[in-house]
């Protein structure tokens, strides 16, 4: 535990406490909206109007800036669930089990939407609005690994015992994710191979980086967000019979 | 960390290392299963199923492009840079369909050795750039060439 400063580790302690945690979530939430709306602002001008054509597909391409993110974030999301199963499990902290649950439904949508955006750019490039190839149904598999996190933890009355269950199929189900991402090295697929996180320099021209990197980073935001807005619900629920939210009821 | 902590982490670890091996052994087992097309030199070299559709995929050779019947069908090999395969189709083409372009077809071989494709995919590179930046790559690759 030495290399980890004192700090950090007081903070980390800290977090798990769901007052702090919603206090700070408060305080979070304005300026990460903020940085969301102007990275999201930026993102799409540069995105859909500044960036050049593509020298094959034409406008097409533009999809990439709401597909690509997307996609990202649907594993991003997947792995924060499993850190914060495993940090649950380990020790046995209520906040991770609400960050867990609250990111589930985003991560779902954002799945549901490469896969969307993926098929509506596949008809005109490809000719076909889906194949089995290795990329797309691990993919699919993603999104169905979240909706089980989903309803089993919808099914099981004692909230306890439900978050158990859901660290556990989070953890088991995060061997998906290096699937997906090397899907395309591994096997042949129809879907072409990673352009930006490999290790050569990226195959796509700055102009075009660019945007797609804001898009990303915006996404991310708004993850924050909509995980905060969902987890400070669930934390209100979970300790409605505790002193500080019935102090903070009375103070409204 | 406390020892009840330790163990947890350890336990967890084993679990997600034992998923990890179950998963990498069962994708090793349908390794073949999962690739999602056959490359033209396993087919000549009479790798593919004979009598059975699969779909097969290469790089349209340059200037293979030909309509011989003036109709509908198209003829082009496809290449790994090792072996070359004849394509037969009747169909409409991807808009990415052109020479030296990526494309998964699915049919099967007939007698003389001729893939009849029903259905053409066209497989996207990972490459994107403004087509003024396409064309001075071409350029230069023009001027390696002569040189």
């Amino acid at each position: 535990m030495s290399i980890i400063p004192a700090f950090i580790v007081r903070f980390y302690h800290k977090t798990a406490s769901p007052p702090f945690f919603y206090n700070l979530s408060n305080k979070l939430l304005p300026w990460f909206t903020g940085i969301f709306l102007i990275l999201l602002g930026y993102g799409l001008y540069a995105g859909l109007y500044l960036a050049p054509t593509d020298y094959q597909q034409g406008d097409s391409y533009r999809i990439i800036y709401v597909h690509v993110p997307a996609a990202w974030m649907s594993l991003f999301i997947y792995v924060v669930m499993a850190v914060a199963g495993a940090i649950s499990l380990i020790w046995r902290m209520k906040i991770a089990d609400v960050v867990l649950i609250s990111s589930a439904p985003i991560g779902a949508s954002f799945t549901f939407i490469a896969l969307v955006t993926g098929s509506l750019w596949g008809k005109p490039m490809w000719g076909t609005w889906w194949v089995w190839d290795a990329r797309l149904t691990s993919e699919l598999i993603l999104l169905f690994l979240y909706l089980g996190v989903i309803s089993l933890y919808g099914a099981i009355e004692d909230k306890r015992t439900a978050s158990k269950a859901v660290a556990i199929l989070a953890l088991v189900g995060v061997v998906n994710i290096p699937i997906i991402h090397y899907s395309v090295q591994w096997w042949n697929t129809l879907h072409q191979g990673p352009t930006v996180t490999k290790m050569d320099k990226p195959s796509i021209h700055l102009d075009m980086l660019i945007p797609l990197l804001v898009m990303a980073t915006a996404f991310k935001f708004y993850y924050a967000i909509a995980m905060l807005q969902v987890a400070r619900v669930e934390i209100l629920i979970r300790e409605q019979n505790t002193q500080w939210v019935k102090k903070l009821v009375e103070n409204k | 960390m406390t020892p009840v902590r330790r163990q947890r982490l350890i336990l967890i670890l084993l679990m997600v290392a034992g998923v990890g091996a179950a998963a990498t052994f069962a994708l090793k087992a349908f390794n073949e299963n999962l690739m999602y097309f056959f490359s033209t030199t396993e087919v000549a070299e009479g790798k593919a199923p004979k009598d059975a559709k699969f779909r097969l995929g290469g790089m349209v050779v340059n200037g293979s492009i030909a309509r011989p019947d003036r109709g509908i069908m198209v003829r082009f090999d496809l290449t790994d840079y090792n072996k070359q395969v004849t394509v037969e189709y009747s169909g409409i083409l991807p808009d990415l369909f052109r020479e030296g372009q990526g494309i998964v077809a699915n049919g099967r071989l007939n007698e003389a050795g001729i893939f009849v494709a029903e259905e053409v995919l066209a497989k996207h590179d990972e490459n994107y750039m403004p087509p003024e930046v396409a064309e001075s790559l071409k350029k230069t690759e023009q001027l390696k060439s002569e040189k």
